[in-house]
């Protein structure tokens, strides 16, 4: 059952035009990261929810509700902001209760929630404090609490952790998931950062240039992307994309030609007519080094040791590096010429207009 | 020179030129207060004498021929009056421009203040007329009127200068947590703005204070502010330095006390953000 229906939305400002027709269902209860490279329209596109932007054509509908042209303060959802944007002049517990002495709740329940908010998020000892008096990860879970205690229809998040050192914002992200799965409640969480993407959301909606580029869960975007622009997006280190311009059918599988290399990939994993030509995309997990034979051979240009795994960069031709994901204790040396062997499983294919053109099969 | 010494010197230089400033400054008011207690021989004596047995005759005097708990509360009521009407008008029209901005605000907010540049007496005749023709000569409702006018501008500006700086989340914050916009001028926009909000409006009333132009050409006695009343030691018989000094010393006193416990407003509003 759909829970918030957006449909052909558009965003103007003057003459930039900033969302291009998003169309979009989240279900009730879902953790949906929107994604997309800095400028891309995902802040509007939140902000369009929250009703802080006005749409310029289309409709937003949440549970059964028309909301496109009502109030942000009577759309019952709650943003927790960047910049945390908590009331200066309120104590936290003032931040925390504010909406509900809106909202002419009674003492006693006010009482009762923000005790119960701070609690969860162990703010208990700082309610008499004022916002400067707090540290970053502390005026943070007040922005999150401020939210929680309304028990709202939605929470959006706006990069909510960019603000926060890589420790904090991993153990943040954590409790973000935590909070989720205790709450159930319906998230909208918007990031650049396609890490946070992949570990919190049930699906993930990537935005290109005011566009929905894909819609999926994380694994599904990450085995099958509809584009160069989703596979190069999501997984680090990136996926290798190698132009391939000679592409010959011999009978149940294509030759492709990978700079003088040949691969062969089965016809029946092919969407639509034979290409001339097309890029090939490989995982940096998805090849093996092996002692004899393989699919492809090059040079060791450098290794990247990160402990628990490596990384070779292979150069296959003057111009073209590809990464592969080596054992940990690797004894991999510089210059050493090396054959891998590709799972051919997993190969994507894309065309010149970076559209894919095969199909990942079903797993087993 | 190390830079230690050069910086020294450099404190030692700024001290003094801050020193020399002031008392440039303060030099008229002390010269001022001095001779309120002088005889009007001594007043006007060449060399001016530094050393004199005070009085208050002058004080005295000057009760006598004018009623200066009259004039005071007319200073009081116009330049309290026209402040408050004129911050009941100019916050919210600070409060729009701030945060939802049109094509024209940038101009608009120019032409207001361009609006100071006129000088007074080119619309005196107008508005004589006009109070004139409506009754309104000699009274404290004209000056709060022409008062509050005069203000606005600058009132706007410096409102609309220290919202602009007011984060915009913080507003939309309140808007997500149910805020209409006027619990939004009232719970959030206002309490963040104290600060700035006083001493524009201690700035409001000084101005109003001081204000000797309209005052005087609008009010004979009944509405005659402190500043008509000095003006009345200057005619017609002549001057009387010790006597006029005296009344504007009476004059002053009020404000610069009312200023004096409002300091620390005004410094706070002066050096605003408070909030980030
Ligand atoms: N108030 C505005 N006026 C004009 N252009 C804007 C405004 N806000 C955002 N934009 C433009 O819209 C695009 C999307 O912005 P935004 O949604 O903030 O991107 P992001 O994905 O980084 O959050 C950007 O190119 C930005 O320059
Ligand atoms: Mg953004």
């Amino acid at each position: 059952m759909s829970y918030l229906t957006i449909t052909d939305l558009q965003k103007h400002y003057d003459s930039y035009h900033a969302l291009r027709g998003i169309n979009l269902t989240i279900t009730e209860g879902e953790f949906v990261v929107f994604v997309g490279p800095s400028g891309c329209g995902k802040s509007t596109l939140l902000r369009t929810i929250a009703g802080l932007e006005s749409s310029t054509g289309g409709n937003i509908e949440l549970d059964g509700r028309d909301i496109t042209e009502v109030a942000s303060s009577k759309r019952d959802l709650a943003m927790v902001f960047q910049s945390y944007a908590l009331y200066p002049h309120m104590t936290v517990a003032d931040n925390l209760s504010f909406a509900l002495r809106l909202a002419k709740v009674s003492d006693a329940e006010i009482k009762e929630k923000v005790r119960s908010v701070s609690a969860s998020l162990q703010l208990d000892a700082l309610l008499e404090r004022k916002p400067k008096e707090l540290s970053g990860g502390q005026r943070q879970r007040v922005a999150i609490g401020r939210a929680i205690v309304r028990q709202p229809k939605v929470f959006l998040f706006d990069e909510p952790l960019s603000n926060l050192d890589a420790a904090l914002r991993v153990q943040m992200r954590l409790e973000l998931a935590r909070l989720h799965k205790k709450l159930g409640t319906t998230m909208i969480y918007v990031t650049h950062d396609q890490v946070e993407a992949m570990t919190l959301a049930d699906r993930v909606v990537i935005l290109n240039a005011g566009q929905i580029e894909q819609v999926g869960t994380p694994l599904e975007l990450y085995r099958q992307p509809n584009s160069r622009f989703v596979a190069e997006f999501i997984g680090t280190p990136k996926m290798n994309l190698i132009p391939a311009n000679k592409i010959v059918r011999h009978e149940d599988n294509l030759a492709i030609d990978l700079l003088g290399q040949q691969i062969i990939f089965p016809v029946n994993r092919l969407k639509g007519p034979l290409p001339k030509s097309a890029i090939v995309g490989i995982r940096p997990e998805h090849m093996t080094l092996v002692q004899e034979g393989g699919d492809l051979s090059g040079r060791i240009e450098l290794v990247e040791h990160l402990g628990s795994e490596a990384y070779a960069h292979l150069q296959l031709s003057s111009d073209q590096t590809i990464i592969i994901k080596a054992p940990a204790r690797t004894a991999l040396k510089d210059g050493q010429v090396v054959n891998i062997k590709i799972d051919m499983s997993e190969v994507i294919l894309f065309n010149e207009n970076d559209r894919v053109i095969s199909v990942i099969p079903e797993e087993v | 020179m190390t830079l230690n010494q050069q910086r020294k010197l450099k404190t030692i230089l700024t001290g003094l030129f801050a020193w020399t400033v002031a008392l440039v400054l303060f030099f008229p008011i002390f010269w001022m207060f001095i001779t309120s207690f002088k005889t009007e021989l001594q007043a006007i004596s060449v060399p001016p004498s530094l050393f004199f047995e005070p009085t208050l005759d002058n004080f005295r005097v000057v009760q006598e021929r004018s009623d200066y708990i009259h004039h005071a509360w007319n200073s009081v009521v116009t330049s309290f009056g026209s402040t408050i009407i004129a911050l009941i008008i100019a916050i919210p029209a600070a409060y729009s421009m701030a945060f939802f901005p049109g094509k024209r605000t940038k101009d608009i907010l120019l032409w207001m203040l361009s609006t100071k540049m006129l000088p007074a007496v080119g619309v005196l005749v107008p508005i004589y007329i006009i109070c004139r023709d409506y009754g309104l000569l000699d009274t404290k409702t004209a000056l709060v009127i022409i008062f509050t006018l005069m203000n606005l501008p600058i009132i706007v500006w410096m409102l609309f200068s220290y919202f602009k700086d007011l984060p915009k989340e913080i507003l939309e914050a309140a808007r997500m947590d149910g805020a209409t916009p006027w619990d939004e001028v009232v719970k959030v926009v206002l309490p963040l703005s104290v600060g700035a909000i006083s001493s524009t409006a201690l700035l409001s009333i000084v101005l109003c204070w001081n204000e000797a132009f309209w005052s005087l050409n609008l009010t004979a006695s009944d509405a005659a502010p402190l500043t008509a009343m000095i003006a009345s030691y200057s005619s017609p018989e002549g001057l009387f330095w010790a006597k006029l000094s005296a009344a504007s010393t009476l004059a002053c006193a009020p404000i610069v006390i009312f200023g004096w416990f409002c300091q620390k407003q005004l410094v706070q509003g002066l050096t605003f953000g408070a909030v980030k």
